[in-house]
């Protein structure tokens, strides 16, 4: 197989960027993109060019390094599966023979005034640890933990848990969404804390202070496009966000702050 | 103060405005529809609803204040954060392309404007009067009533009604006929229709959109939320849609 | 130089008790006065810099990753074990302790290995406390699940993402320090080098990847916690990023290198399909519990799997390990699927696969129980092969997986060098030659929370903070011979990626250091290494200047160093003659072909210290005491 890409090249964070075209060929049909790209690399260093710099690491779609928009759509165009649904996967999970042989791909980095691009398709998603510093933890120190099961669970509050819990802190919901919001990644950390009885006593403090790091971050607005879960690759729900326009909400009519007067004595 | 202003200003309070403004708007539509096809019913039915709406003032301009500030707030939000939105991806995409969001949700400030416009088109037509339908009665859409013992309201096209002296007559406004001979101009009726389509996709995104907004969407209901905006728009465009279709086929004269 | 243990006197299973009581503490003030240093934020690095953190340290943190949660434990599928014995089912911390020792050929140190057993019922707390969403059962408890070399159900998971739960569970921790401002963290950072100071490790030479900047951050200890060097095998089921260059450069410094050959084969990946490959995918190990493996009873059988009738397959495992059979541990598992394919037996493209089949299971119990417990690795494998595995049986074939080996470490994870710390899959310590499956996550979470934040204040308790800085002489020579190697590495100017040295080292690791080593194979490789370093440095192509964000540079580093290190492996293969665990020699196995363990000569740790460039390193012994447990052969049939 062969392709023309088309690759948004920039050299630094303050450089201007533009597509440059590369032509891949000798494409096998069962190489993953990212080998693709690794070829195309490879000759690139042959000439002495710089290779496309483009995150990337455990290339089994679960580190959430990697991040092309490949011909518009994050992490590459989807098929629609057997049972009606959209597939999920990353990036490093797209195999050229989802493409015809001789289509023009662009590639793109993730856009976002939030994740600025270093180099290349590489961007600086900082912003979302950022989020997770605001109050993405449950608070326990090491050591004072009662036994596993002390509290019970409901294995659906569980379940539930676990569906937000596997966010992978990718991005595509936020290069997805046509608001570059970051709403989708937000809710699943607010969700996944928030529906377990270890998330509650910091419950709203956590989705006030999250929501207004995502702010200050300078994410988009929710306008529910729900492109996010359509490109989400670990096809986590809109549910959540609404649950978090819930809890949010809720949250308003708690006492957020904490008075403290000190104990000495 | 604070406590208030922190989460109206977050991008989540904001959305809430726009989704409680947007239902209260939803309500606005529905009602005016309601009225709307009294219509079928005859002139008596739409005129006496019209004139018992206005009969009471203080309800009317409360309304109507009330109205206009949930349309404004409506509008000034949904233009912030459109721009706000464009702000947050200052380097758009050279290969643009949608998995799942709907043409609707995408242009929800494109079919807003288109609105908005109709909306004064409207008010301009119907409630001011300011456009020129037919050829015979102008301006003048007027019916007055004549007291004789029993109340009737008999159409009198050729009086207008400011030059009646209000206390010797009561008189109301013939919604039925203004109604009926607006549309039986064609591009009138058109027009209409289209401002209908776009009402239509604005609520096919907006009429469960406020759902989601407000936390109101789940798992278990889901598919529910899912319908209620189409179902709404195809309700108020077939609703409203159907009047001047009626007007142009003959139905209602 | 004599390696000590240090491991404390007493019974095994008061060893660890006594020896927390006994160890130094720091005063709660004088805490803040230590700066730590932590390279790595898999599990053991973040839970230790977060646990230290709490404690009341400075720390640092160093990843080359964009954000410390994407650290490679987060790609660990199946599970954690923990000696809960919530099944009653017969474990204890003995038992975990029995069958960790054993799984790991009797080349572990004991008192380690209990130790691990023992705080391996604390992770799980610690791991739920901090919404880690294990699987529950419908009542609301914890839900085990059996793994490889264990007959108990006592491996704690989270679908086929327990790495991935456990290491943000760790991360949140590690957030919430950061966001209190006790730890500063440092992504996109490579440690290129340790400074060590009179002896003392006392930090780091890094490279920001961003900038490209060398600089050096000083501390009072060095944590290392930088995971294992699979990817000298270029083709594993590790993260592409994942490198020696921390560890090897340790070693540079003096720091022993413990049991290199100890490399372990997973045998469920899902196996090669061109010469293109960047990386294999791994199938957890769970999957054994549902899955059947086999191949055809003929060789070169080419029918399809649904043609084969049941007479005429080979369920090899049950077959040769009646009380195990598919659970049997990884290295003999590997092992047995190696022999097959080499009888020629193997299926699939190449014929380097056998069957996993789960079409018992789908019968049994139905298709949706499948999808329950395995939907999203049954979706990965559709992905990556577009199959159906529901359909038609997986095909799978070992790779490289974990190592064993690392830095040496003594009872306290400190290694030779005073102040140098490793923790995680990058030191030697638990696993002998040999890990079980859903012990790594044991082992990293159990250094970090709970063995590292004890004897790391005993170390500190004996010297005084701060007294060195980043412009002592140490450092500057440090950080001059990093940006002397970098511009050597520009300057090569040649036409080859480094991505085809890495290529041609994995493939004669894989053929004369893999699965099945020999004295004849390894000499091989040992000829053929120092030749395709000569040819690196020669021809290899790095362009830029180094300055900003450059992978070819930071991947031509990290080659170079595997080429280095790629050697220290294959010595240590061959001066270990004898068979165990992941390391077999042909020349030393039974009639039947299993491993043959020599413990007469070689049960010790093998640990190389760096002699200088183009020397041999020399070897330290540390003999392996059993005091509680007698070496017996491992057999799981």
């Amino acid at each position: 197989m062969k392709f023309t890409l088309h690759v948004w090249r920039q050299s630094g964070p303050n450089a201007r960027g533009e597509m440059k075209q590369y032509e891949a060929t000798g494409v096998n049909p069962d190489m993953s993109f990212l080998e693709m790209l690794d070829v195309v690399n490879q000759e690139l260093i042959a000439r002495g060019e710089e290779p496309i710099a483009f995150d990337h690491d455990c290339r089994e779609g679960i580190c959430g390094s990697c991040g092309i928009v490949i011909n518009g759509v994050p992490h590459g165009p989807r098929r629609r599966l057997a049972n009606g649904k959209i597939e999920a996967k990353t990036t490093c999970q797209t195999y050229m023979r989802d493409f015809t042989d001789g289509q023009h791909l662009w590639l793109e980095p993730w856009r976002a005034g939030a994740f600025p691009v270093i180099k290349d398709l590489v961007v600086d998603r900082s912003a979302f640890d950022r989020i997770m510093q605001a109050g993405g933890y449950i608070s326990a120190n090491t050591g004072g933990a009662p036994d596993g099961n002390a509290i019970l669970i409901p294995k659906r509050d569980q379940e539930k848990a676990m569906d937000a819990a596997q966010c992978i802190g990718c991005g595509a919901c936020v290069a997805a969404c046509k608001n570059a919001s970051a709403m989708l990644f937000v809710a699943a950390k607010v969700s996944h804390l928030g529906i377990l009885p270890q998330g509650q006593p910091e419950r709203a403090q956590r989705v006030v202070r999250m929501v207004e790091q995502m702010d200050k971050e300078g994410f988009g607005n929710c306008t529910n496009y729900m492109e996010c879960e359509a490109a989400c690759p670990k096809e986590i729900s809109r549910q959540f966000i609404a649950r978090m326009n819930r809890d949010y909400l809720w949250a308003q009519t708690q006492d957020l702050e904490t008075t403290s007067s000190g104990g000495a004595g | 103060m604070n406590l208030l202003v922190k989460p109206v200003r977050s991008s989540l309070g904001k959305k809430y405005a726009m989704a409680v403004t947007g239902l209260l708007l939803i309500g606005f539509v529905l009602g005016h529809m309601a009225g709307n096809l009294l219509i079928y019913l005859g002139p008596d039915a739409i005129n006496s609803y019209a004139h018992a709406l206005k009969s009471n003032p203080g309800l009317l301009w409360t309304a109507r204040i009330g109205l206009l500030l949930v349309f404004v707030i409506h509008v000034l939000l949904g233009v912030t954060l459109a721009l706000e939105n464009r702000a947050a991806r200052p380097q758009r995409y050279e290969y643009d392309a949608t998995l799942r969001a709907s043409w609707a949700s995408r242009n929800m400030m494109l079919t807003g404007l288109v609105i908005l416009a109709f909306v004064i088109y409207h008010l301009a037509h119907f409630t001011l009067g300011v456009v020129t339908t037919t050829e015979d009665n102008k301006n003048y859409l007027d019916l007055v009533e004549v007291k004789q013992g029993l109340k009737t309201y008999v159409p009198e096209p050729s009086l207008n009604l400011s030059q009646l002296d209000p206390n010797q007559v009561d008189a109301r406004h013939d919604v039925y006929r203004m109604v009926v001979s607006g549309f039986q101009i064609w591009w009138v009726s058109v027009s209409y229709w289209l401002a209908m389509a776009f009402l239509g996709l604005h609520l096919w995104h907006g009429g469960s959109s406020f759902l989601q907004t407000l936390g109101l969407n789940s798992f278990r209901y889901a598919s529910v939320v899912r319908l209620i905006g189409p179902l709404l728009a195809i309700l108020v465009v077939i609703g409203n849609s159907s009047i001047p279709l009626a007007v142009m086929l003959g139905l209602i004269k | 130089m004599q390696l000590n243990s240090n491991v404390p006197p007493g019974p095994l299973a008061e060893k660890w008790q006594k020896h927390r009581f006994e160890m130094k503490l720091v005063n709660p003030a004088n805490k803040r006065k230590y700066k730590i240093l932590v390279v790595g934020t898999g599990l053991a690095g973040a839970s230790a810099a977060a646990s230290l953190a709490e404690l009341g340290y400075q720390v640092e943190t160093f990843c080359f990753q964009d954000s410390p949660r994407r650290a490679h434990s987060i790609a660990a599928q199946g599970g954690i074990n923990a000696a809960k014995n919530y099944q009653n089912d017969g474990d204890s911390v003995f038992r975990l302790f029995y069958d960790t020792i054993k799984g790991g050929d009797f080349r572990a140190r004991e008192a380690n290995v209990y130790r691990l057993a023992e705080v391996s019922v604390n992770i799980i707390d610690q791991c739920v406390a901090q919404g880690v969403p294990f699987s529950r059962e419908y009542g609301g408890q914890l839900e085990n699940r059996s793994f490889g070399g264990a007959q108990v159900s006592r491996t704690f998971y989270c679908r086929g993402q327990t790495g991935q739960q456990l290491l943000l569970g760790a991360y949140s921790a590690l957030c919430r320090q950061i966001s209190l401002g006790n730890v500063k963290s440092h992504p996109r950072t490579e440690m290129l080098d340790l400074v060590v100071v009179g002896g003392r490790a006392r930090g780091i030479v890094v490279r920001d990847l961003v900038t490209g900047q060398v600089s050096s951050y000083v501390g009072d200890a060095v944590l290392l916690a930088t995971g294992g060097y699979s990817p000298v095998y270029f083709l594993s089921t590790n993260a592409k990023g994942c490198n020696v260059t921390a560890t090897y450069r340790a070693f540079k410094r003096g720091a022993c290198f413990a049991n290199p050959c100890y490399t372990q084969i997973h045998p469920t990946c899902i196996p090669v399909t061109g010469d293109y490959q960047s990386k294999l995918t791994l199938m957890s190990e769970s999957l054994r519990n549902d899955g059947r493996i086999w191949v055809p009873k003929t060789p070169g059988d080419k029918r399809s799997p649904d043609q084969i009738p049941e007479s005429e397959r080979d369920y090899y495992l049950e077959r040769r390990y009646p009380s195990f059979g598919n659970l049997a541990p990884r290295d003999i598992a590997s092992r047995a699927a190696k022999m097959v394919c080499d009888e020629g037996r193997g299926v699939g493209p190449g014929g380097r696969g056998v069957y996993l089949d789960f079409s018992d299971a789908i019968r049994r119990r139905g298709e949706k129980y499948i999808r329950d417990k395995y939907g999203n690795l049954f979706d990965m494998y559709a992905h990556i092969t577009h199959e159906d595995p529901y359909k038609t049986p997986m095909r799978i074939y070992p790779a490289l997986h974990y190592t064993m080996g690392g830095l040496w470490v003594d009872y306290n994870l400190m290694s030779n060098i005073p102040g140098l710390f490793v923790l995680g899959e990058a030191n030697f310590s638990d696993h002998g030659a040999n890990r079980l499956g859903a012990s790594a996550l044991m082992q990293g979470l159990a250094d970090g929370y709970f063995v590292v934040p004890y004897t790391l204040g005993n170390f500190l308790a004996g010297c005084a903070p701060g007294g060195v800085s980043e412009t002592a002489p140490e450092f500057k020579q440090a950080e001059q011979e990093v940006s002397d190697r970098l511009k050597k590495l520009l300057a090569i100017k040649g036409n080859r990626s480094a991505t085809w040295f890495h290529r041609e080292l994995g493939k004669v690791m894989w053929d004369d250091c893999g699965m099945a080593r020999s004295e004849k194979s390894l000499k091989k490789a040992l000829a053929r290494i120092p030749e395709l370093r000569e040819q690196f440095w020669r021809e290899a192509g790095v362009p830029g200047n180094g300055q900003g964000l450059s992978p070819a540079l930071e991947e031509a580093g990290r080659v170079a160093d595997f080429l280095e290190f790629a050697e220290l492996l294959c010595i240590d293969a061959l001066h270990r003659n004898e068979s165990c665990g992941g390391h077999f020699r042909e020349e030393y196995q039974t009639p039947d072909g299993e491993a043959q363990r020599n413990d007469a000569e070689f049960s010790y740790v093998a640990a190389w210290q760096y002699q200088g460039q183009d020397k041999p390193p020399a070897l330290h012994k540390e003999p392996l005491v059993w005091e509680t447990v007698h070496p017996s052969i491992r057999s799981y049939k």
